[in-house]
């Protein structure tokens, strides 16, 4: 009981520190642009109202969930592929590194003038952002099996659908989480930037609306909430990968008992 | 009779890089259904290698092997193979239980054979309170424990055991060689069990193969005629156990150094010589 109070004051102590320094540092604004953290907070429950999550959160949850959960399928798959096939990784593995090295805000513009401004146009922007680090983290990951589990496989006759659910998937999952929580970061900022280029809805295009109308306050508290919901979502992330990884967690502190 | 397991003109030539090794020159040898072989040759002398091609895990470069009279290109469902490196070979991922358990399910049982078979196998090997455990909540032993077992679960006409306690420290090293005498008494299954330790050969096999320095060809064959109930204080200390040993080693030597005659190399000693 005491270590968990404890492990609280830990998590709480710095978010409460930062806090307070702002609210002090703020107190005493008349900066219209740097409102004090106390007219922030006072405004956020008449902006956010259940109203408002309903038409702008909502959907921009909707998008993320649709261009993330699009990228880690097609990722995993592809990167399925090229990582168990020596020759098409030859192929495709330099064409990748380029793809991957254009920063996906750029491509924009590019996918609204083949996909509109719509709901379709955000989700294949953050599906196309997202979906590099899931799908070269899965190609590292199927890449590495171990040859000797391999072995194992095929002398069992393993093989097939079997050997890439209990084996292949199995094996590469720590990197392909590991992909998979880059992109959730990226996914973010993807769903904010698309909302913001075009858009008559969601957290991106709120934030803007609120700067170009001068309502500064509610602009900082679209902020706030952006934070809160990177944070919620990195929350879920921890628990499934714990749960899916727990094997994982286990076996490296096993690992470092006894080498 | 047919021979359970023939290997003849087994020859195996790595390709690569400029480079070309051959690990196994030329092997003939047999092994019928219920015998416990070891294979024993010095250190690296395609051992692995051998097994591997047995195991279907390789082509062989030329000569075939027989599992039953059937020729083996792939991994025969009548093979179980257990690896050296039992930390690698068990899927850190699945339950003590599950592990065991995954082969079988390619297979065509229902759920309750399997059930069946895990529990038997689990129990074989001493670890039915382990089923529920990760592998590597286990010390190496008790892990490699759950390999005989996946194997066992499997019910081969041959067990592969590659030098399967190589990694493990002494007194666990006694225990598993007891254990597999005792499975093998037991269940009346075949072994080939290579390893590199002299001393496990003798005390663990009915017969001996041994190997030359690589590229590998049949040194010598010999029988060991202990009696079957063998146990590590007595056998061990037993005058025909270490004339048998000390045989066993000057061939090994004899091996290394390449003195024998080819000839030599190839006649087949049933008699194992006295001194």
């Amino acid at each position: 009981m005491r270590r968990a109070l404890l492990r609280l004051l830990f998590v709480v102590a710095l978010p409460a520190v930062l806090l307070t320094v702002w609210w002090l540092a703020s107190d005493g604004s008349t900066n219209v642009f740097w409102p004090p953290l106390r007219t922030i907070l006072k405004t956020f429950p008449d902006v956010w109202t259940a109203d408002r999550f309903r038409t702008d959160v909502l959907p921009s949850v909707l998008r993320l969930t649709a261009g993330y959960a699009a990228a880690a399928v097609a990722g995993i798959a592809l990167g399925t592929v090229i990582g168990s096939y020596r020759r098409v990784r030859a192929v495709c593995e330099p064409v990748l590194e380029f793809l991957r090295a254009v920063p996906p805000p750029v491509l924009v513009p590019v996918i609204m003038l083949f996909a509109g401004i719509g709901d379709t146009m955000k989700i294949v922007v953050i599906a196309s952002g997202c979906v590099w680090p899931i799908l070269l983290n899965t190609v590292e990951g199927v890449r590495a099996v171990d040859p000797v589990m391999k072995e194992t496989a095929l002398s069992y006759g393993i093989t097939g659908a079997a050997r890439l659910r209990s084996l292949v998937l199995r094996s590469a999952s720590p990197q392909i989480f590991t992909g998979l929580r880059q992109a959730l970061s990226i996914g973010i900022i993807l769903m904010v930037i698309s909302e913001m280029f075009a858009g008559t809805d969601g957290l991106g295009y709120t934030v803007v609306q609120f700067q170009r109308s001068f309502a500064v306050p509610d602009m900082w508290t679209g902020i706030l909430v952006l934070g809160m919901l990177g944070f919620l979502l990195s929350v879920v992330f921890q628990v499934v990968e714990r749960r899916v990884l727990g094997w994982y967690h286990g076996l490296r502190a096993a690992g470092r008992r006894s080498p | 009779m047919h021979a359970l397991l023939d290997v003849s003109g087994l020859k195996k030539v790595y390709e690569g890089s400029g480079r070309r090794v051959e690990a196994v020159r030329d092997l003939t040898f047999t092994v019928d259904a219920g015998e416990l072989v070891c294979l024993v040759g010095p250190s690296g002398c395609g051992k692995t290698t051998l097994l591997k091609c047995m195991g279907g895990l390789l082509t062989p470069t030329a000569g075939e092997v027989l599992l039953g009279g059937r020729k083996v290109s792939g991994p025969p469902p009548g093979m179980a193979f257990v690896f050296q490196e039992y930390g690698r070979s068990l899927f850190p991922w699945m339950r003590v239980g599950e592990n065991v358990e995954l082969p079988l399910k390619q297979k065509d049982l229902s759920k309750a054979r399997r059930r069946e078979l895990v529990a038997d196998a689990l129990e074989s090997v001493g670890l039915t309170d382990a089923a529920g455990a990760y592998p590597w909540q286990l010390s190496g032993g008790m892990q490699q424990r759950v390999a005989i077992a996946r194997a066992l679960a499997y019910e081969p006409e041959v067990l592969l055991m590659d030098e399967p306690f190589a990694a493990v420290d002494a007194q666990t090293r006694a225990d598993l060689e007891d254990l597999v005498r005792g499975l093998w008494r037991e269940r009346g299954i075949t072994i080939l069990f290579v390893t590199h330790d002299i001393d496990e050969a003798v005390y663990l096999g009915e017969r001996v193969v041994v190997l030359s320095a690589s590229p590998t060809v049949v040194q010598e064959q010999l029988k060991v005629d202990l009696p079957v109930e063998r146990d590590q204080l007595h056998t061990r200390v037993a005058p025909r156990f270490a004339e048998l040993r000390t045989h066993v080693y000057e061939q090994i030597q004899a091996a290394k150094r390449g003195t024998l005659p080819v000839q030599d190399r190839l006649t087949k000693t049933d008699t194992p010589p006295l001194h």
